[in-house]
């Protein structure tokens, strides 16, 4: 007996003697922060995660592959505590949370009728699943079977419902889904999420040039969570204000209620939210992703500017706007008359951009007060340049100089900042046929002018303003002179515009932009007795820093004046520049402005992040355009001929000032709808996606 | 030569571990969700169960039988095998990691496994020579693998079948086991 005793005795001994040698001679060095990460893990080895127990996660996060928040059992605490080990700046601890952006559900065409497995990966396996949507969601709810923490469920419509509150965002139903329908994102993804060309997207959102969630944010109004629909209008778009009043919504043209009635007012109701939140008098918190310590320059405070600097400043950058005027908002502060966005609404707007911890240096123009080496110096990574189109075309014709002659930039811009001009009793006339002639003639009006003239080479139907525009203009007794070219600016011996003189024109082929071009009548000269003169024929951007010494000199310009860049990603050709807005486009949308803005953000927080580990050639190459971007294109399959099953309802009216009163003052002309008309024109939208929609809306 | 092809099929096929011998059915069951898991595992137990049925031949047949402590031969196995199989990791892991990437995570589940201990077992019991002993634990390593990666193969199809309710996951994989190993008792009219 005692010698079987000794016998094992030796044995154990023997074992652990080899094992205590190979511990040392083998000895790997294991970073000390997996076994202190490896505590702050639940230790359930629940498998949750995706790697196979908890060490393995922890090795996973000590090695990069996996976030500090990978752990699904792990609360935010241990997230934060895990961060800390890893030295991690903390944004990479933002919460993810599973999104679903389909709707099908019970209101989706089906292809055939399906009696097979109820689970979506079988069904999806016969011919890519029987929905006529090659994309939707199948609803057999294999994600729900794949949460373990009971926070997806199939609702009532027949989708995926995730509660929020219990996702962790493990991903479970990211990979059981065969559709791709669910997603995990942090906030940040979510801002930098662009639409593309295999996206759950209805026409109108396609259309908008910022991207917003149009039909996510008029079902937040139709359920009365006017909040939310303000948090989804910002999540895309930071001047909801200003877009509410300005934009001429692009959108409405691709609504697919358009095909039967009218198209939702889509802008009206985004305005109605805007509005809401301004008169609660409050501004709703926007979340920020934790500082990460780099810093931007956003060159120019206009829409492009303070877009970029917003979605720059949520993904937890410090930026910092430089403004040449004194006031920011650009082209919308100093272009866009008072009558259609207040000054009070801009700087409430503005107040909760800035809010988020901008800096903001106002008067403080490129080339004239700072300049590349300046912003290197002040350890800025990058910098995006918004400087607008400021520069007025001239009409190149004698005595355009003459006292009493105005460029129209100039001219609006000059009413803006409360300089007294003296117009009351004049008779004037504005040459150009875009908005921006419109908003001279309307303000001219306003401020008391006798007559106003529009003198334009074509005619009303090929005028580029805003439809909208051009009726208020009427209707406010802006006399239109059609079919004129101005050839001579007469003035008296003072030096005072008198008479403009000009050809009157014909229609004659149509071209490059399928306008008609218009031909000069030889021997029509005609002239116009005017005391005051506003070209407003398009704008270039102001380029003159490239003349001095800011270390621009290298930067590619068009021969449009606009500064060249990448058109998927922004880039100008220097590296660390970015551009977007009118200097980058040329005269365009405020909401075009805004979009750029975000993608140049999206380039340049990839172009900052990715600093740390690679060299300078590879960081040039390492932005990667947004895969199978849509790029204000539409998708084929989504855009409809005809449609079935709406009953017909009108569209509510935009309640504007009388006439009247309006020519007056500066007063804001149009007005904001009531609750109960938002909610009517709410009911109107068929909360569409890219091929399914909602039917019969209306009945109720 | 003969003798070893045919020690070799009747321990992949007729006498095959987990089919005819019922030994580690939790890693069988466990580890046989997916394929990719599946195919890490065998690989695992190939490896495992080689070095295994050696050392514990050499313990058996120089230790054990020498003082006629046969009856102490399961505990002592336990203990030789545990210390091998933690042995091994950390020479993988310093020496060929790239193997030990591929195998690390499944080997702690080897250690205390039914079907090593078996297999290491029956060697002793019949008696084979160290060769013997080499050839019979690769070919039960290699069944282990061929019934695990068959099952998994099975296993994954399942998933998008029709299963009633109260047969769903477990219930069916121990069902299809059962079928597998009555597919395998054909193999016993070879023997």
């Amino acid at each position: 007996m005692s010698e079987a005793v000794l016998i094992m005795l030796a044995l154990g001994g023997v074992c652990g003697a080899v094992l205590s040698i190979a511990s040392k001679v083998f000895y790997v060095y294991e970073d000390p922060r997996i076994a202190e990460i490896e505590y702050y893990t639940a230790g359930a080895n629940c498998g949750g995660c995706g790697y196979a127990g908890c060490s393995a996660a922890a090795v996973a996060i000590v090695n990069g592959k996996a976030s500090p928040n990978v752990c699904v059992v792990g609360d935010a605490e241990s997230s934060a505590a895990i961060a800390e080990i890893m030295g991690l700046d903390t944004g990479s601890v933002e919460p993810a949370i599973s999104y679903n952006d389909c709707k099908g559900g019970d209101r989706k065409e089906e292809k055939f009728s399906y009696i097979g497995v109820a689970t979506c990966k079988a069904a999806s396996s016969l011919y890519s699943g029987n929905n006529i949507c090659d994309i939707g969601c199948i609803g057999m709810g294999d994600c729900v079977k794949a949460c373990n923490f009971d926070a997806i469920k199939i609702g009532e419509d027949s989708f995926p419902v995730i509660d929020q509150n219990k996702c962790v965002g493990c991903s479970a139903c990211v990979k059981a889904c065969p559709k791709n329908i669910l997603s995990v994102k942090t906030m940040s993804e979510r801002l930098l999420e662009f639409n593309s060309t295999n996206g759950k997207l209805a026409p109108c959102r396609q259309t908008c040039p910022a991207e917003i969630n149009i039909p996510k944010y008029i079902s937040q109004i139709k359920k009365g969570d006017y909040q939310g629909a303000v948090n989804t209008i910002r999540e895309r778009n930071p001047l909801l204000l200003s877009c509410g009043r300005v934009c001429p919504h692009p959108c409405e043209t691709y609504c697919r209620r358009g095909i039967v009635d009218d198209p939702v007012s889509i802008n009206q109701l985004k305005r109605f939210a805007a509005d809401y939140e301004m008169n609660s008098g409050k501004h709703i918190p926007i979340p920020c992703a934790p500082d990460t310590g780099k810093k931007v320059a956003v060159i120019g405070g206009g829409p492009a500017g303070l877009s970029c600097a917003y979605f720059l400043r949520r993904l937890g950058h410090s930026v910092t706007i430089f403004e040449a005027m004194p006031k920011l908002g650009g082209i919308i502060r100093y272009g866009i008359p008072e009558y259609r966005l207040p000054k009070k609404v801009l700087d409430w707007e503005i107040e909760g951009i800035i809010n988020l911890g901008i800096e903001v240096r106002i008067d403080t123009k490129l080339g004239r007060d700072f300049d590349l080496q300046s912003l290197f110096a002040s350890d800025f990574k990058a910098m995006f340049l918004g400087i607008g189109a400021w520069n007025d075309y001239k009409l190149g014709i004698e005595g355009e100089n003459l006292k009493g002659s105005w460029k129209g930039i100039d001219f609006l811009s000059s009413v803006a900042n409360g300089r007294q001009i003296n117009i009351e009793g004049k008779k004037a006339a504005v040459v150009g046929g875009g908005n921006s002639a419109i908003d001279c003639v309307r303000t001219l009006v306003r401020k008391g002018a006798k007559e106003v003239y529009i003198v334009y080479r074509r005619t009303r139907k090929e005028m580029p303003a805003n439809k909208v525009e051009i009726v208020a203009a009427e209707h406010e007794g802006i006399k239109f002179v059609f079919l004129a070219a101005p050839t001579k600016v007469i003035g008296n011996e003072k030096g005072d515009v008198t008479h403009l003189e000009y050809l009157k024109m014909k229609l004659g082929e149509p071209d490059a932009s399928g306008r008609r071009r218009p031909v000069p009548i030889e021997g029509s000269e005609t002239t116009l007795e005017i005391d005051i003169l506003i070209t407003a024929i398009g704008q270039s951007p102001d380029i003159s820093f490239m003349d001095k010494d800011t270390g621009l000199k290298e930067l590619k310009t068009t021969r449009w004046k606009t500064i060249d860049n990448d058109p998927l990603i922004l880039q100008a050709n220097l590296p660390y520049i970015f551009t977007a807005g009118d200097c980058a486009t040329g005269p365009s949308l405020v909401v075009d402005a805004i979009g750029g803005g975000r993608r140049a953000a999206r380039s340049i927080h990839l172009y900052i992040t990715s600093e740390a580990e690679e060299e300078e050639e590879n960081k040039i190459n390492k932005i990667q355009p947004v895969e199978n971007a849509l790029y204000k294109k539409h998708i084929p399959e989504s855009i409809f001929e005809s449609l079935e099953g709406i009953v017909k309802k009108s569209r509510v009216a935009m309640p504007e000032l009388p006439v009247e009163e309006r020519i007056k003052t500066m007063d804001e002309v149009d007005l904001v709808i009531s609750e109960k008309e938002a909610l009517d024109e709410a009911d109107r939208c068929l909360d569409c996606c890219r091929l399914c929609y909602n039917k019969e809306t209306t009945s109720a | 030569m003969g003798d070893y092809i045919l020690l070799a099929v009747s321990c992949i096929l007729v006498n095959n571990i987990l089919l005819a011998q019922y030994l580690g059915n939790c890693p069988f069951l466990g580890t046989s969700k997916k394929m990719e898991t599946a195919v890490g595992m065998a690989m695992a137990v190939i490896f495992v169960l080689v070095l295994a049925g050696a050392i514990t031949w050499v313990t058996d047949t120089y230790l054990l039988k020498k003082f006629g402590l046969e009856y102490l031969r399961t505990i002592a196995f336990i203990l030789v095998i545990a210390s091998l199989v933690q042995f091994v990791e950390m020479f993988l892991k310093k020496s060929i990691p790239a193997l030990y990437a591929g195998l690390g995570i499944f080997l702690p589940l080897i250690t205390t496994n039914c079907a090593v201990m078996g297999a290491c077992l029956i060697n002793i019991k019949e008696e084979y020579t160290f060769i013997q002993t080499l050839v019979s634990s690769f070919s039960y390593a290699v069944g282990f693998g061929l019934a695990l990666i068959l099952f998994a193969g099975v296993r994954e199809r399942v998933l998008i079948a029709r299963v009633p309710k109260p047969l769903q996951d477990t219930s069916i994989a121990l069902v299809v086991a059962g079928m597998i190993a009555l597919a395998f008792y054909a193999f016993k009219g070879m023997a």
